[in-house]
């Protein structure tokens, strides 16, 4: 179980977190963090992607969007006025329709947000894979331009589309019950609940990323960024490689962008912006690519000082100037493992 | 005895050239062939069509009893035909030991999803192949380099690690591409010896080699290309003694 170690000493660390909020008094921080934590889920779908596997993508906020919107189109659809419609008694009788109270007193009825949430897995997947079969073939910055032009269409259809919400995003989506007595919204008497189902979400993929690292499959995913060629020679199937890890990466962003979604109470446009992407990019890039463990902790760490308002208008520009550093300077990443290396022979003393 | 590998008529153009005219020859299980003649004679050319990296114009290549023409580098790979690089084709950012996992990659069958879930049969596979790679490691002298990147070995060590994953699967056919380029006249040697003891465990190897020593040391058969035609073919003896072959080496009275 000694692989598993780090993932137990992250839970540690997220309690701790949460009871210094709570000892210091400044329980609202655990917003930020929550939001922090679902945009980490993207960038460690990102890193699989980019880092592990290494096939740029700059198309990631296009999935984040993708979850979102799924959920937010789906569980605003007012079903009282369908009644009798065969749609109507199909959701019924699974069981997914669901009644609230809208903030005039009105009753809605409206798709369970377990039905969302399938239907943006679908849907986010089938995306993948639909654009990654093609679009994989393309290799290193012909492969940017390509997902990036995906980003931007995502992007252009959100805004250009009444349902989507044009400009404005959609904003009254409801809390998502996901069992009595808990819901994902941002209320402030889930705020503790909210901020652990995020970290849990984190821990189950990062136990499933950690497997699939050290998996065969995880291996052939790295040796197609070693040299293509090498894993084409000894049998690996390269492009269903590629297009695997797309639709995992894929599918964790629209996880993240669902919850969020939730937790919000509604999406805009600019989740599915460009400048997003990039950010994902350059989170994956600062926590040294082909590591998992520095995309959390740089995506928790950027993501929290950005929601907080720390680079005010200068927000974007940041992480493109990280970006753009990282990549002149250390093309390898800020973390990574020849800076643990030296971190403990300075404490162990030279060999 | 059916031979393992048959390979009939073998054409290639590249546009005005015709690179490999006609080529057949076939390998018997359990010898070593090797392919030689001089630059821009085909050798090259016929092994990339042979592991998939070209189709040819036109031609058959069986393998096994299969025809294994059109098919993709993966496929061969699958049908149990593993190769190595003229120019090394190593995972920098993979250890020995992984690199080397790699070659056992068509062994095994856990899934991206088994994978994930470290699935019995994931874990099972797992142990089984580094049991099955651990011996190549001891018998190529890389046992205490297995937890190092590859990109901080030696250019003679990266060679080794090629050879080890090649023969990680156990395959029907090893098609070693140049396996002495590069190397100084120790490292040589030592490849002269692991090829030999590779002859006795059975195998069957195709190689393309620049180093005629080499060559007529550990090849049964030669099969000498000119200008993408066969001049000859034979024991090692036979070809030393082929007027064509002492021509194209040598220069004739037409050269």
């Amino acid at each position: 179980m000694k692989k598993y170690l780090p993932v137990m000493l992250l839970a540690g660390t997220v309690i701790i977190i949460q009871l210094l909020t709570l000892i210091t008094g400044k329980g609202f921080l655990l917003t930020q963090l929550t939001m922090s934590t679902w945009y980490v889920i993207a960038a460690l779908g990102l890193c699989m992607v980019m880092g592990y596997a290494g096939q740029i993508s700059l198309g990631q906020a296009g999935f984040f969007a993708i979850g979102g919107y799924t959920t937010a189109v789906l569980s605003t659809i007012d079903f009282s006025a369908r009644t009798g419609t065969s749609v109507f008694s199909f959701f019924d009788s699974l069981g997914l329709l669901l009644t609230r109270q809208t903030i005039y007193g009105d009753t809605v009825i409206y798709l369970s947000p377990w039905a969302a949430l399938i239907a943006a897995i679908l849907i986010a997947g089938l995306t993948a894979w639909g654009l990654g079969v093609p679009v994989l073939k393309l290799r290193g910055h012909y492969l940017g331009m390509a997902t990036m032009g995906f980003g931007i269409i995502v992007n252009r259809i959100v805004v250009g589309t009444k349902i989507f919400g044009e400009a404005d995003g959609i904003s009254n989506v409801p809390p998502f019950k996901m069992f009595p007595g808990f819901e994902i919204s941002g209320k402030v008497g889930f705020r503790v609940g909210n901020y652990y189902f995020a970290w849990l979400v984190v821990i189950i993929a990062l136990i499933l990323l950690i497997n699939l690292i050290n998996s065969r499959a995880g291996r052939a995913l790295k040796a197609l960024h070693g040299s293509e060629d090498a894993a084409d020679a000894m049998g690996v199937n390269t492009a269903r490689c590629k297009t695997a890890v797309f639709i995992i990466g894929a599918v964790l962003a629209a996880v993240a962008g669902f919850f969020m979604t939730h937790y919000n109470g509604g999406i805009g446009p600019s989740e599915s912006s460009v400048i997003k992407s990039v950010r994902y990019v350059s989170i994956v890039a600062v926590g040294g690519m082909a590591n998992i463990w520095g995309t959390l902790i740089m995506g928790m760490l950027l993501n929290f000082l950005s929601l907080r308002g720390v680079f005010g208008h200068f927000d974007d520009a940041v992480f493109g100037i990280i970006l753009v550093l990282m990549m002149m300077f250390m093309p390898d990443g800020f973390i990574r493992k020849e800076v643990f290396y030296s971190i403990k022979t300075l404490f162990r003393g030279k060999k | 005895m059916t031979p393992l590998m048959r390979i009939e008529n073998l054409n290639k153009h590249f546009g005005g050239l015709h690179a490999v005219n006609s080529v057949s020859f076939d390998v018997q299980k359990g010898t070593i062939k090797a392919i030689i003649g001089p630059n821009g004679a085909g050798k090259t050319t016929i092994f990339n069509m042979i592991a998939g990296y070209f189709q040819p114009s036109s031609g058959e290549v069986h393998f096994n009893g299969k025809l294994i023409t059109g098919m993709k580098p993966f496929m061969t790979a699958q049908q149990g035909l593993l190769r190595t690089f003229q120019n090394l084709k190593v995972c920098k950012n993979l250890t020995v030991i992984d690199n080397i996992l790699l070659g056992y990659h068509t062994r095994a069958k856990a899934g991206f999803i088994s994978g994930m879930l470290s699935t019995k049969r994931s874990r099972r596979e797992e142990r089984e192949a580094l049991e099955a790679v651990l011996p190549l490691l001891e018998w190529l002298g890389i046992m205490d380099k297995k937890d190092t990147f590859v990109g901080n070995l030696s250019f003679g060590e990266q060679r080794s690690v090629e050879l080890a994953r090649a023969l990680a699967p156990n395959p029907a056919m090893l098609l070693l591409d140049e396996p002495a380029a590069g190397l100084n006249m120790h490292e040589t040697e030592g490849l002269a010896r692991n090829i030999s003891e590779l002859k006795k465990q059975g195998r069957t190897i195709l190689l393309v080699e620049h180093d005629m020593g080499l060559v007529m040391d550990i090849s049964d058969e030669i099969v000498v290309l000119d200008f993408g035609v066969k001049i000859a073919e034979g024991r090692p003896s036979e070809i030393q003694n082929n007027e064509d072959v002492i021509r194209i080496y040598l220069g004739g009275d037409d050269a």
